[in-house]
Parts: C-alpha cells; structure tokens; sequence
C-alpha cells in the first residue's frame, strides 16, 4: 500500500446545490462540505426540531451492504459477531441494532447501526471511520462487503416526522423504533429506519441519488419540517446523552467506559450463549461484570458559561491534578443553559460538585445521570 | 458619532468617554450568543486586550480593548440576556471606556468604511 498521503478536496452530497439555495454555511467536516448552520441558526434549529421536525442531511455517513457468500444469513451475522459484541443473529428480519466495533485492548474503533434485511445485512457507520471500518469489514472471510455509492442518508427528526414523512410514504408511520424497511416512493426504493440520533423520535432516509434532491425538496414543503444543520444536530445529540465517536469514545474508551454496556446482550457477555469472540473481549467483558473506573455521565455548570471539549474537571476549587476532561460540550438550547458529558471516575457520585477551569477560573459544575433531556421514541 | 474597527467592534463616542459594542455583521458571524463576562469597572485595560468573554452556541471568542483606557460602566443587564446581542447589536453595548489618550479613537474607520471592509 503506498503511504502517499494527498489531500483530497472536500466531498459534496447531493444536496450540496440545495443546502447553497437555503443559505447554508457550509464547513469542512469528516471530510465532506456540510451544512453547519441556516438562516434559521443553531438555537432556533434545535428548538424546531424538538417541537416540529427537522431535515438533515447526513449523507456523509457510511452505508454499507454486507453479504454472505454463501447465501446464509448466519453467516453474515456470525462474521460480523466476531467484530461486534452485539446480537447479530438474533436480530430478526426488518429490525435493526445500534453496535460497536472493538479493538484487541477493548477499546471502541466505532459505533454503528446494522439492520437485518432478509438476504444481507445494512451496517450505517461514521463518515470518519467509513474507510477505516470498510478495511476492518475486509478482514473477514465468508462475507462480501458492498460499499453503497449511489445513496443519499437523510434524517427526519422531531414530534411530527411521523406525519410529515407518513404523507409522502403512509405505511412509514406503522414502523416502530428501530424498525428497518424498504418503501418504494415513486419508483425510487427508500431504505427508512425510524431511528436517530437526536433523542426524538424520527427516521433515517436512504434515498437514490437520481431521487434525493427531489425527495428532500418534497419533505421540506411539507408543514414543520426545517432544514437543520450540524451545529444543531451536535447540541440535541449531546442533550440526549448521545456520545460522538471521537469525542466522547474512541480507541481508548471501553465499552463500559462509554456508558454503551447496554448495546452487549447477554448472548455475548461471560455465560451467554456466544460469549466474547469479538476484540478485546477478555477486558470489555470483566469490566461489564466488575464495573469501569471510569464512566460517561453529564455534568451541569451551576453558571451560565459553557464548558466545551478539552476543558479539565477538578475535585478541587483550586490545586489537585484534573480528574476528569470534557469530552463534548456547549449549550443545550432545549435544557436552557450549558451541558457537557466527561468520563467521570466511578466513585464520584451523581450530585457531587466538581471544578471545571476555564480561562484560568475553577466553576462549579455538578455531576448527573444522563440524559440531559429524555428521549421520545416511538417504541 | 459612530466608529468602528477591523475587529467588528463598533464604538460611540459620549463626552470623554466611549460606548462599545459589536457590529451586526460580527453577531451575525457568531451566532446565538449564550453567554457574556464583562471587565469589572475601574480596571486599566491595554488596547487589544482581551477583556469581554462572548460565547455562542458554536465557540467561544474576545472582544478587545479598541484603545488603552480605564472600564468606567459595564452592561450587567447584557449579562443576563446574552441574546439581545443577536437581536439589536447596535444598542447592546458591553462597557463604557475612557481613553487615555483622547485623540486614539480618531483613527478608526467611519461607516463607509466599514461597510467597505465586510462588503
């Protein structure tokens, strides 16, 4: 492999002309040009799409067919069982699971959602890590692994997705959460998932190009729905206690760690039925019986200021070494003042006062459960 | 009469003092402001120096000294609704300032000139 590194200009989704003609202030992220902002800004998004729907563009991210070569289902499932500490094979026909791939020290290379669909699976991965979980997926046998280049990934988020996409699509509003069809809208196969990651209930839209822009217009004319942007997309994702890859988890955060012990079933965990066989599993697996040392949970500043990512928490008003970083922070439009979640050493209960420094100044913060805002999933 | 600067700050002069705020075009740039923390009054600033916290929901940014002087008033009110800097910039001003040297506002652009430089 040569180890020449070009850089490559930014990607464009097929909304990029669109996101332009609604105004969008496009920035560089994972790679691709994305809409960060509209007009609307990213206070007024978020609050739209907790009280009426918003429309993302989440192209970016990675969508993955994969095979079995040998035409069975279980198969597919088991490779993939090897790679994520999840129930793959229990997952029944038109469902779908969010899942982790692990590294050999436990630590988390990526979160993803699969969903089984009949003959093969759909895995949807990060756009950062789409590259880097497409080689980790090659190093299986027994499957084929299909990349989709031809798809857009739109989410519809917020209390009146439902109707919204159910005008266009009607048996989309039978889905329940995490329910995975294919639905044809004229002519063009959408692959919807009602899932996301913004705490309300919603659906994720894989749309052919040929039909995205079009499709995307038609769901913008519908009443409620706004065009919302990444910024707004990070600030409910982070109210809803929704870790980022990169941020809140990445190689050196366990699964335990991560708060993310729910996303491993029993079927997989010591005195399952397919117990480990994934990475790392002989640390992840203990520290789900044992408990982690350190573990995601929220923290409130009793001020007003923000604490952002990178900001260090002490036990201490002055002195002491940090015990904790801010791994994602900002402004939580919905909670009506600063929010941030950190790995917080495990015997420092919820309710504690902690000490974030910022501009040289120790400000109280109090550690909590998460999330921040309760989810309103359709289940 | 209103000045302002390269750093979309706008400034007013009253009597041996002057008003500061920021610009429409810089509260536009930052976006939903969340969070304010003023100079306490009396301090001595340097001109540049870095003596407002602004914070939107995107980043946390300054806003400078434009000249060397003495904090006379602050906004505290402003404090308490960072947003009205989103709604009216040009009323939602942030300290009073009087210069040490009366004459160092006098080299900052005029309107015409600033709407030159954001365009």
């Amino acid at each position: 492999m040569a180890d020449t590194i070009r850089p490559q200009p930014d990607r464009r989704t097929g909304l990029y002309d669109l996101h332009q003609q609604l105004g969008a202030r496009m920035v560089p992220f994972a790679g691709w040009q994305m809409p960060v902002q509209y007009p609307m800004g990213v206070m007024a998004e978020h609050l739209h799409t907790r009280a009426e729907a918003g429309l993302f563009d989440v192209g970016h991210m990675g969508q993955v067919l994969v095979w079995p070569e040998d035409g069975r289902i279980e198969t597919a499932a088991l490779a993939l069982e090897s790679l994520i500490p999840a129930d793959v094979l229990g997952l029944t026909e038109g469902r779908q699971r969010y899942g982790l791939f692990t590294d050999d020290a436990g630590g988390i290379l990526d979160d993803l959602m699969f969903a089984h669909r009949g003959d093969h699976y759909l895995l949807v991965v990060n756009a950062a890590r789409a590259e880097h979980d497409i080689d980790h997926l090659h190093t299986l046998s027994g499957i084929r692994v299909e990349p989709v280049a031809d798809r857009g990934l739109l989410a519809l988020q917020g209390p009146k997705a439902e109707a919204a996409l159910a005008r266009l699509v009607p048996s989309a509003a039978q889905m329940r959460f995490m329910d995975s069809r294919i639905i044809d809208w004229q002519g063009a196969a959408l692959w919807i998932s009602r899932s996301g990651y913004t705490g309300e209930d919603g659906f994720e839209i894989s749309v052919p190009e040929a039909q995205l822009e079009a499709f995307a217009r038609v769901l913008l004319d519908q009443p409620g729905v706004a065009p919302i942007g990444l910024g707004a997309r990070d600030s409910l994702r982070l109210e809803a206690g929704l870790p980022l890859y990169g941020h809140d988890m990445d190689e050196g955060v366990t699964p335990a760690e991560a708060g993310l012990g729910w996303a491993i079933p029993n079927a997989r965990r010591i005195g399952g039925v397919r117990a480990g066989g994934f990475p790392g599993a002989d640390r992840v697996l203990p520290e789900l019986d044992d408990g982690p040392s350190i573990l995601r949970r929220g923290l409130r500043p009793q001020g007003r200021a923000p604490i952002r990512e990178g900001v260090e928490i002490f036990a201490e008003d002055h002195g002491g070494e940090p015990v904790a970083t801010v791994r994602s922070g900002g402004f939580g439009p919905s909670v009506g003042g600063p929010v941030a979640m950190a790995l917080i050493p495990a015997d420092i209960s919820d309710g504690t006062t902690l000490w974030a420094e910022l501009r040289g100044k120790r400000l109280p913060v109090t550690v909590c459960a998460l999330p921040f805002v309760s989810p309103s999933y359709k289940r | 009469m209103l000045k302002y600067t390269e750093d979309h700050e706008w400034l007013r002069a009253e009597g041996d003092e002057i008003v500061v705020g920021i610009t429409r075009h810089a509260s536009e740039q930052l976006g939903d402001v969340v969070f304010i923390e003023l100079p306490e009054e009396g301090r001595e600033v340097a001109a540049g120096e870095e003596i407002v916290v602004i914070e939107s929901v995107k980043a946390a940014s300054d806003i400078v000294a434009p000249v060397a002087g003495t904090i006379t008033a602050v906004n505290a009110a402003l404090a308490e609704a960072p947003g009205d800097v989103n709604g009216d910039p040009m009323a939602a001003w942030f300290f009073r300032l009087k210069p040490a040297d009366a004459a160092a506002v006098e080299g900052f652009m005029d309107e015409d000139a600033y709407k030159a430089l954001v365009g």
